[in-house]
């Protein structure tokens, strides 16, 4: 009789299943995976190393990039760390703006994630819907700093900008009667605070309908429940964290268990799943959703009864005002330096983490007295959820291993760095 | 009694009408999409696309070639030459921005001491040769003042903020 052997598969790294770039070696037994091996590496930019090469300030742009589906929330990392370092504080009207923003972009991933993932295993409408929420966060992006995506809106010492006092509209057009604009604009009139507003009063609904379309339909069903499971004990010793440590029922929460910002003074759950299988993870992720427009509601409503300055007022870190520059020589001067060399920092060394909307994201930051990191270290927390890759397809069949890189919610520019 | 109802809801697909129940509703809602070139979606005045060098009102080119652009830039687009011109003022002789370095993060503009660089709300630009990624002085200039009017509209729109 002819021996049977396993025989190997290549996945990607061009398949549109593969979020990006992964190459997956399949050992399969049929259709059945006996190890998995992901090969990663083929988005590697060196940004740890370009970071290293310039002042701290030019750097936070590459961190939009690392992440590219939670832009703000990269950039938070990065200037949390750079702030323990010069032991400065930022205003806490530039505390709220970053929580605030933190959160609309883990809804911004979430909803990237459901669509992504919902395509994946066969829920075409879940993408389309889901991209029509993404674009008023989008618009929220857009308002503040100026990109949709790559904001580079935070700054050591706070956030860029105050918010904008009105929102762009629509204009009529050939295919679009002054009516119906007017329609459309409708949610514009205001601030953007009243945008975002308008967004939480009927977000929930959005989440409900998603909600309708998957969580108990039985194809879904079929497709997550007890796919990938991972115990709590096996999720803490692979170092998990985010969704995919509370899917398996662990309580761990960074902006619960070391608060930062303002997230001690906001009211807020994290949701815990039970089996620690793909389907608890959707659950889990989607009450994120609803955890952080209850946030996001908080904030709007604190930043409209309080104002104040956005960055702090220390021209050695952040630069003047235009019309300081303008008027005041020393202003200029501060101009000058800080836009040519930057500020040095202190020597030593730090950690800052955010509770990132796929985990721990993380930047440890040494310096040596000078303008620029002497190493920076990306602690991204995908690249961890991918090691777990051969452990969680083990024994399932070919197809779910589309729906375990999905639940891993993977994204390339912070697995390669 | 729940083993019946739950038995009756897997016969009748009960939560696949109840998602198509969604679907088709949001089918007789209006349309959310926009028909693009014709229709375009809002933008901010703090947008940041293609680049332009500003003038004064009188004529004269506001950049003085102090090359903070060019320091500050993390992608290292901006290239800068600078001479003395006719008048005694400093002037630059090159200013070339390599749009395929650029990674319009807007710290040009807030680099620039006299506004004279500036990342304009111009976001629909290609190319058709090699070499056309670089944008030289003259280009920027004359995107500058060909869209003046908007230019100064959106800094005006944003100036308060900084």
């Amino acid at each position: 009789m002819a021996e049977i052997q396993n025989y190997t598969m290549n996945f990607g790294p061009q398949h549109p299943a593969a979020h990006g770039v992964l190459r997956l070696v399949l050992e399969m037994d049929g259709e059945v995976i006996q190890r998995a091996d992901p090969h990663v590496g083929l988005l590697h930019r060196a940004t740890e190393k370009l970071a290293e090469s310039k002042p701290y300030s030019q750097s936070i742009g590459y961190m939009d990039r690392l992440d590219y589906v939670s832009m703000m929330c990269n950039e938070h990392s990065y200037v949390l760390a750079i702030e323990k370092l010069l032991g400065i504080v930022p205003p806490v009207r530039a505390q709220y703006i970053r929580v605030m923003f933190d959160e609309i972009t883990r809804v911004l991933n979430h909803l990237m994630w459901l669509g992504a993932h919902g395509l994946d295993i066969g829920a075409m409408t879940m993408f389309l819907y889901c991209f029509r929420e993404r674009e008023d966060l989008m618009d929220c992006y857009e308002a503040v700093s100026g990109t949709r995506m790559h904001a580079t809106y935070y700054r050591p010492g706070g956030v860029f900008r105050d918010l904008p006092d009105s929102m762009p509209k629509y204009q009529p057009s050939k295919w679009r009667s002054q009516k119906k604009v007017d329609k459309l604009n409708e949610i514009r009139q205001g601030s953007l605070l009243d945008f975002i507003d308008a967004f939480t009063a009927k977000f929930p609904a959005c989440v409900d309908q998603y909600e309708t379309l998957l969580t108990d339909n039985r194809i879904w069903k079929q497709r997550t429940v007890n796919i990938a499971v991972v115990s709590p004990e096996r999720a803490l010793q692979l170092g998990f964290t985010g969704p995919m440590l509370r899917g398996s029922g662990v309580e761990w929460d960074l902006r619960k268990k070391q608060p930062y910002e303002v997230y001690d003074r906001l009211d807020f759950d994290i949701p815990v799943g039970v089996n620690g299988d793909c389907y608890d993870r959707y659950l889990v992720r989607v009450e994120e959703m609803r955890q952080s427009n209850r946030i996001i509601k908080q904030c709007v409503d604190w930043l409209r009864e309080n104002s104040g300055p956005v960055i702090v007022d220390d021209h050695k870190v952040v630069a003047p005002s235009r019309v300081e520059m303008k008027d005041d020589m020393e202003s200029l001067i501060h101009h000058f330096k800080l836009f040519t060399e930057g500020y040095c920092v202190p020597a030593g060394e730090a950690y800052a983490a955010v509770e990132h909307p796929k985990g721990e994201f993380g930047i440890y930051l040494i310096s040596d007295g000078a303008n620029k990191p002497y190493r920076v270290k990306i602690r991204a927390p995908g690249f961890a959820h991918l090691s777990a890759m051969s452990e969680m397809v083990e024994g399932h069949m070919l197809a779910d291993v589309v729906a375990v890189i999905g639940t891993q919610d993977i994204v390339f520019g912070e697995v390669d760095r | 009694m729940s083993k019946i109802r739950s038995l009756l809801k897997t016969f009748s697909l009960w939560e696949l009408w109840q998602g198509l129940s969604v679907t088709l509703r949001n089918f007789f809602r209006p349309s959310v999409t926009i028909q693009y070139p014709e229709e375009k979606t809002p933008q901010s005045p703090r947008f940041r696309g293609l680049h332009a060098l500003r003038r004064y009102p009188n004529g004269e080119e506001r950049c003085i070639a102090c090359k903070l652009c060019e320091a500050v830039c993390p992608a290292l687009a901006i290239t800068i030459e600078s001479d003395v011109g006719d008048d005694g003022t400093r002037r630059t002789t090159r200013y070339d921005i390599d749009l395929f370095k650029c990674i319009y993060c807007g710290f040009c503009e807030e680099a620039c001491p006299v506004d004279a660089i500036v990342e304009t709300r111009i976001h629909e630009y290609h190319m058709e040769k090699p070499g056309e990624n670089i944008m030289t002085k003259d280009k920027l200039l004359a995107i500058g003042d060909k869209f003046d009017a908007m230019i100064a509209a959106d800094k005006a729109a944003d100036a308060k903020y900084r």
